[in-house]
Parts: C-alpha cells; structure tokens; sequence
C-alpha cells in the first residue's frame, strides 16, 4: 500500500493537518520510481534534487493559500518543455536538449505547486500508439510486462498505473491520451482544442495537438484540467471562454442524460471483449437513468486516412525546424550547409518520423495537394460536421476508446497500417476538435478497457460528471496492477 | 496495390533535406506507396460543396496589443547552440 494510492484530495488533507510533507510524498514517489521503474521504465529522467528542494520550500509554506494541488508529485511526457530540464519528445535529435523557457502548462503547474518529479518516455515527437517508436526505450504495460502501455503517452499512463506518480500530462494528437489511459487502466482527457495552451507543447500536428491529463480517478483529473487550461496569450487558438469548476460538475448525476452511441464504434476490427465491456457501461447508465441510442456517424469510416494525411501534412512543415543549426543533433564532418541539414536530419531521426515526414511532404506537393491535402480536409469538414448533428440530439457520445486491449511488444511491428486504421476510434475526436475522455470499464484476460466518452466543444464539465458517475458506480478504478503493490 | 518509385523517394527527401540511405529509400517507396494505397479511399467521399476544414474552432483575427515584454536571454538562447561567434551563430559554407 503506497500514499499514493490516496486521491489529491486525501493527500491534501493529511498535508493540511501535518500528517505529511511534501518532501515525505516527494520521496515516496521518487522512491517507487526507483523501485517500479526497473521493470515499468516509464520515466526518461528523473529530477531528484531539484524536485526535494522544491517540496522542502513547499513545506515552508503557510497553510493559508495552498490549492488542492499543493505539494502533490506529477510526471510530464518529454515532449512538453521544462526550463532546465533535459527535454528530448524521446528522439535523438533533442537528446541533450535543455530547454531555457517553461510550457506554459508547466508555469501553470509550478504556480499550483505541484513538483515535477521527471520526464515520461513516449513514441518519438509523438508519432506512434505503442511508445515503441521512441530513440530511447520501450515501456511496459504495469499489468502485464509482455504488453505495451500504448502510445504516444506511453511512459505518462504506465507510471500513473503503476503508482509512481498520481498525476501526469500527456499530448493528444489522435488519442495519444485516450488509447494508453484505456491500455493502462487510468483516466485520460483529452480537452477541446483550444482549452490548453500548448505554448512549449513540441508541435506534431499544430491543428489536432492538445495537451491532456492522466490521473488514477476522474476526480484528480478535473482538479488537473482546472490548473492547466484557459486562455494564454502566447498561444493564439486558445479560448477566451471562461473555464467551469469542473470539481464542481461531479454530481454523480446521470438522470435524462443522452447518449449517442455511433454503430461505427461498435463494428468490424472491434474485440468482442471490449464490445461486451461497452455494452456492459451502457447497461449500466441505464440503471443510474441515463438514455443511449444507436447512432450513425457515417464518415467516420474515412477518419483514419483523413488523419493520416493532415496529421503528416502538419509534422512535416513543423520539424522542418530541426536543422542541425540552432540547437538539437547536428552532424559532425560536414563540408557545407545541405550537408548539415541532410546528415543532420538523417542521423536525428528515426524510422517511423522519417516516413511520416516524407508522406507528408507528398501529400503537400504541388502535384497531389488537391487531390490528397485539400482532400482530407474536405473529408475533415464532414467528419466534424457529422459531431454536430449528433451533439443537437444527444449529450454525450459513447464508445471504446480502443478496439482491443494492449498489444504484446513487437506484435504491431509487423502490419503497420493495421495500427494506423486502429486510430479509427480517437482520431476523429482530434479532427472534429470536440473534447474525449477515457475511463476503466472492465478487464479482458487481465488487461485494462476503456471507454471514451466524447462531449461537446468547451464541455468538459459534462464529461467528468458522466465519467464520474460510472466510476463511482463500478469498481474498476479501485483495481490495480499487482506489480503497484509490490506483488 | 500504387507504387512509388525510389527516384520519387529521393525527390521527396531531398525537399525536405533529409538525407536517405538506398535501402532507407527502397523501404520507404514500398511503405509510402502502401499509405498512398491505403489513403485512396478519401476519394469513395463526395466533397463537392464542402469548404476544407483547416482549423478545429472558428477563430478569426486574434489579436493583441503590440507591446513590449521579456525575451528570451541570448546567452541562455547560444547555450544550445554548437558554434557561435559574438551572439551569432556559425554555419558550414553556405555558397
């Protein structure tokens, strides 16, 4: 049993009443990190004494003032940047790259006093679902090591899963929250873009990237969302709107509530298990009074190539920066400057961001961008538009977040596009711009499901009041890991 | 099943000044002629009257004053920097 199986707002209470330091809860963290981490490996660096002598100024500090993530520890993927720290997005073209300005969801976090204990691995600059594709490491699933925690925030959820941290953030570019949450059995959001600044946020794909939280309970995630959204004037598309007390959302009421459930979700490629966990949800918010329907979503079925196109599309001008000149990997032994950024360029990226880069350089030229470019977007039109009919009925719309469980290591090195159409089912959600989140909804031969609960634009308050009321009325966030208690 | 040809490999690479191995770019033309394959449905869609989407909310002339604030500090800008010289930095022969 670990504190930090506690949720932030029991931590909270025994740091208030003196029960606990911030540097005891630090320790404890960095210790299980230590520990787990041998097997999990999660964490790409740890920030030991820079995190201890942040919490012993933490303890220093009156009562009075504290907010209610005071002093609690929390993990960043490594592609969200941190003055000082070493911050790589898990490619070697920014190994050594130590960053001299703060995101500002880190500002953010600093200002609320929470303690970043390290840096999560993830696929490189984002591009993967399985954290397999980073320069670094794999990392394995908590529930089973033979597993992977899914991707791109691979490293954030095993470590939340794992009880190395209670809280961490992650991006989403086409469920890179969503679909390692569910592989973890951890709660993901991915916010409505726009709701996050994703100043310091390292770009993949500027019109879908959104930064997201991972937390072991929906209640921890919306007090997480509250400290880091809101309008921020170095990042132009985030929302003037005002953003709601989430915490205050969570009524556990369900009653009338509309959900819309697209048969999309629920097709060909999908598990039975995880059909069957879907449909169990359903029954179950049935029971606490709320209404679902089958829907239709039509173009969804184009969804994935749509991403793929606009998502390589935006990542290809976007890493254009890495040069080899200004700062990250540059190549020794060059004669001149096409040169420097060809071996540069050659020699900083891997595999999987080369071919992505490379698509989206076809996809962009002179040659094919009507056809293919302007294509997708048009199709993009449709998909968002097919949201908005759906959300004039219906509040919520139901699905899995995933349609199988976590894959064994290595299985997906061997049919590329079969991983990519698994997007089918978080990456409309980044097209359309809407908000998701992902919850535990049951267990197949021992892995975690998830179920994605999807919401309107700037209606985040209404997807942690449903996620909450199916958590409280299931157990499957009080089941953990064995490897977490040490089993 | 549409191909792409290693030569097309090479043109793509060298726009985005990416240098290729031959076997790098033999993979690539067999991977990239895979996703163009893959990505042939979109033209199964009718757009016709449909304006591309280029952006998730509809947000138009966001502005701010223009006003002076703090910078980024070059010396702690040139710390990344492999080569400089008097605050500016150093590159291979351009011509």
């Amino acid at each position: 049993m670990t504190l930090l199986n506690k949720t932030a707002v029991e931590l909270q209470s025994l740091l208030h009443n003196r029960e606990l330091t911030v540097k005891e809860l630090t320790e404890e963290s960095l210790a299980r990190i230590a520990k787990l981490d041998e097997s999990v490996q999660a964490f790409l660096s740890t920030n030991e004494s820079e995190a201890l002598a942040q919490a012993q100024a933490l303890d220093q500090q009156p009562l009075e003032g504290r907010g209610p993530l005071f002093g609690l520890p929390i993990g960043l993927k490594d592609n969200i940047v941190t003055k000082g720290i070493t911050t790589t997005a898990a490619s070697k073209m920014l190994a050594n790259f130590v960053p001299v300005y703060d995101a500002t969801v880190v500002e953010k976090l600093r200002e609320a006093g929470m303690v970043i204990v390290g840096k999560l691995n993830m696929d490189e600059f984002a591009m993967g679902s399985t954290t397999e594709t980073s320069a670094f490491k794999k990392t394995y699933n908590p529930w089973n090591l033979d597993h992977v925690p899914g991707g791109s925030s691979g490293g954030s959820a095993a470590a939340v899963a794992a009880g190395e941290v209670p809280f961490a953030l992650g991006s989403d570019t086409g469920g890179s929250v969503r679909q390692p949450a569910a592989f973890c059995g951890v709660v993901g959001m991915k916010p409505t873009y726009g709701r996050v600044s994703r100043f310091g946020l390292i770009a993949y794909a500027s019109s879908l990237d959104q930064v997201g939280t991972i937390t072991q309970n929906v209640e921890d995630n919306a007090m997480l969302l509250q400290a880091i959204a809101g309008l921020d004037p170095k990042d132009s598309m985030t929302s003037p709107q005002e953003v709601p007390d989430y915490k205050a959302a969570l009524t556990g009421d369900v009653k009338g509530l509309k959900i819309g459930v697209p048969k999309e979700y629920l097709g060909e490629g999908v598990s039975e298990e995880v059909k069957k966990a879907v449909q169990e949800a359903l029954q179950k918010f049935e029971s606490l009074g709320a209404e679902w329907e089958e829907i239709s979503l039509p173009h969804l079925h184009y969804a994935a190539e749509a991403y793929y196109v606009i998502a390589t599309s935006e990542a290809t001008s976007n890493l254009a920066r890495f040069d080899g000149i200004r700062y990250g990997y540059s190549a020794e032994g060059v004669h001149d400057l096409e040169e420097l950024y060809a071996r540069s360029r050659a020699e900083g990226f891997g595999r999987e961001v080369k071919k992505r880069i490379l698509f989206g350089t076809y996809a962009l030229g002179a040659e094919h961008h009507k056809d293919v470019f302007v294509k997708a977007q048009k199709v993009r039109a449709l998909i968002a538009q097919d949201f908005a009919q759906a959300f004039e009925k219906y509040d919520v719309i139901i699905g899995p977040s995933s349609a199988t469980t976590a894959y064994k290591i290595g299985e997906t090195n061997k049919d590329p596009l079969a991983l990519y159409a698994n997007d089918v089912l978080t990456v409309p959600v980044n097209l359309a711009g809407v908000p998701a989140i992902s919850v535990p909804c049951g267990f197949a031969d021992g892995l975690p499901v998830g179920l994605q609960i999807i919401g309107k634009h700037f209606d985040e308050a209404t997807l942690y009041r449903v996620a909450h009321a199916f958590e409280q009325a299931t157990d499957f966030h009080t089941q953990t890991p064995a490897i977490r208690e040490g089993k | 099943m549409t191909t792409m040809t290693i030569d097309e490999v090479n043109y793509l690479a060298g726009r985005i000044r990416l240098g290729l191995s031959e076997d790098e770019a033999a993979t690539y033309a067999e991977e990239l002629g895979e996703l163009i394959s893959f990505i042939g449905k979109l033209q199964e869609v009718d757009t016709e009257q449909v304006a591309p989407m280029t952006h998730p909310l509809q947000m138009i002339n966001v502005l701010r004053k223009d006003e002076p604030v703090d910078v980024l500090d070059r010396e702690e800008m040139l710390k990344s920097v492999k080569e400089h010289e008097a605050g500016q930095i150093k590159v291979p022969t351009i011509i």
